[in-house]
């Protein structure tokens, strides 16, 4: 089975497909983030692939490569039980990539993750905001250059309880600090 | 003259959405969660999750350590099963690597895995029947917890952060009345599965709170990708062991129970029958495996016996180097995902071929499970909330890495 997913990736999306390989059990196609969105949809949608589960969204920082980063997306077929990764490769000056939100229910979270820790922005998310870490974090932490002991600004204290996740974001977006996103 | 009365009070009855802060230390919600619901009277419209609190920077202090000096954070992913990491993680490194294990290693590993399976169940339940007022049902879910971490405390030296595992094998090898003290144990696992059910399973209160109650589609679990048994529920046989057998769940019989709902009272019943089966698997198991090695005997990995550490300069020099420089990985990345607690534990790892990771993602079933939950929430009651947070099973350390 191993080759034929790239195959079909390749047959279709011939020109987007910058590389592929096969190793140790995990296919993976690297190809051009402008019609990412399309590819995974066709890979969803299209019956002889059906990977209808995104098993996770992920970036690598490598830090003197360029382009920097590498967004990684892994997809999966309950019903066929395959397996593809799917690598887009993004430069630090045009840090995004086009929303995969509107086709897994679980990319919210998972671009909003990946946004968090490496500051990898998405392009039509509705709501890309930080997940893990507070809204007011300056930097990104799973950048290599973000060293590991660095230390956070005090948050200033919230003059009176915010009652909506509305009213929370018109706080920061009042008073945008370095890391967060601006509105 | 009553009319005039009551005008006024039609006139001021609320009627707008109220927000209600659920959390972050709310104590139905156990871990530390924040929930923004949008309120209808006693019906919830709008659900806005927040997670995060317990965030130590899982990853990051990973690219700091060495390969091995992982396996003490993995403890403390899911903390109610803290083997499945281990081995997960082990599993991640040793494809990387390209190494195989030893047999007897691979049968233990399924055995403690299984034994870590039923902790994180029989908690679940067991808060889960807390949490709806069956104190009892939890005491007894508890001692069976107890007696499955005594035999874990035998063999690892530890309760709950056990660093058992190793890269190429394990810590140590099964004590030797291992199989007399799980005897002991499985009776009586055995004796509060019943009870168990026998409190909960057809207890009226139990029923009306469970039934109906947190449904999810198996389409939607599927988009938002739900699995273990919040994705079985629903009635996508999905389970890692069996669709992709690794260490020896391929060897061994065991059934994957399925829900029809995607209810409470599905997954509650999942995790009831997944006791069984593990008792089922660590039984043949048991039975199965012979005497042998339980370590690689590769030396890039294995560290030499203390003997020869103390009496041949190579022994020294080798163990020094896998201790100071780590073991060295080859450059590669690799996904890896094996069964854990509460879903697909997935380790996505990317090496530059020296002793400390590049980087590690681990795929963390809690993290993906609160994306979808709001689904799970709007429509349903306030007090919904509570029996379907217990039962999607979210584990703190593993949500907020």
């Amino acid at each position: 089975m191993a080759k034929k997913l790239i195959d079909f990736v390749k047959k279709h999306f011939g020109d987007e497909v910058l590389d592929s390989h096969s190793r140790l059990g995990n296919d993976t196609v690297v190809v051009e983030r402008k019609r990412l969105p399309e590819i995974i949809e066709r890979l969803r949608d299209d019956d002889a692939t059906q990977m209808n589960m995104l098993r996770a969204i992920t970036c690598v920082d490598y830090l003197h490569r360029e382009p920097r980063f590498e967004v990684v997306y892994i997809l999966y077929s309950i019903a066929k039980k395959h397996m593809l990764t799917v690598r887009v490769v993004v430069s630090e000056d045009d840090c995004n990539v086009p929303t995969i939100e509107h086709l897994y229910g679980a990319a919210a979270w998972m671009e909003r993750e990946v946004w968090d820790m490496y500051g990898v922005t998405f392009e039509g998310h509705p709501d890309l905001r930080r997940v893990l870490l507070y809204e007011e974090f300056e930097g990104h932490p799973l950048r290599k250059d973000y060293a590991k002991q660095a230390s956070q600004p005090r948050v200033e204290l919230l003059g009176k309880e915010r009652d909506s996740v509305e009213e929370f974001n018109q706080y920061v977006k009042g008073k945008p600090s370095e890391g967060s996103r601006q509105a | 003259m009553a009319e005039d009365i009551y005008q006024p009070i039609d006139q001021d009855i609320h009627s707008e959405p109220m927000i209600l802060q659920m959390g972050p230390s709310h104590p139905a919600t156990h871990g530390t969660v924040r929930f923004t619901l949008t309120m209808e009277g006693e019906k919830v419209i709008k659900c806005e999750t927040e997670v995060g609190y317990l965030h130590r920077g899982f990853e990051k202090e990973c690219e700091e350590a060495t390969w091995t000096q992982v396996f003490p954070y993995t403890d403390r992913l899911n903390y109610v099963s803290p083997l499945l990491n281990n081995f997960g993680y082990a599993l991640a490194v040793e494809k990387l690597l390209g190494i195989e294990v030893p047999e007897r290693c691979d049968w233990i590993r399924t055995i403690m895995g299984e034994l870590s399976r039923l902790s994180d169940h029989l908690t679940c339940i067991g808060a889960g029947g807390l949490e709806l007022g069956a104190m009892t049902a939890f005491l007894y879910a508890i001692e069976g917890r107890e007696l499955v971490w005594d035999l874990i405390e035998q063999v690892t030296g530890a309760r709950l952060t056990v660093s058992y595992g190793r890269i190429g094998g394990l810590k140590d090898d099964l004590t030797p009345d291992f199989a007399e003290r799980w005897a002991y144990t499985r009776k009586r696992l055995i004796e509060i599965h019943e009870t168990t059910h026998k409190l909960l399973t057809r207890n009226r209160i139990f029923l009306d709170r469970m039934e109906g109650t947190g449904v999810i589609t198996p389409e939607m679990g599927v988009s938002y990708g739900y699995t273990g048994v919040c994705l079985r529920s629903t009635g996508v046989a999905y389970d890692v062991r069996k669709d992709h057998p690794y260490f020896k769940y391929g060897e061994v019989d065991f059934d994957v129970p399925v829900g029809k709902h995607g209810d409470n009272m599905d997954r509650y019943l999942c995790r009831m029958e997944e006791v069984v089966q593990s008792i089922r698997i660590i039984d043949q198991c048991l039975e199965k495996m012979k005497p042998g090695p339980i370590n690689t005997d590769d030396p890039r990995v294995a560290l030499p016996n203390k003997e020869k550490v103390y009496n041949t300069i190579e022994g020294m020099i080798s163990h020094f180097k896998i201790i100071f420089e780590g073991v060295q990985v080859p450059a590669g990345e690799v996904y890896s995902y094996t069964e854990g607690g509460n879903g697909e534990l997935g380790f996505y790892i990317v090496s530059n071929g020296t002793g400390k990771p590049w980087k590690i993602h681990v795929r963390s079933p809690s993290l993906i499970v609160m994306g979808g939950i709001h689904k799970l929430f709007e429509g349903g009651l306030l007090a919904d909330i509570i029996p379907t947070f217990d039962t999607i099973n979210m584990i703190g350390g593993e949500c907020d890495k």
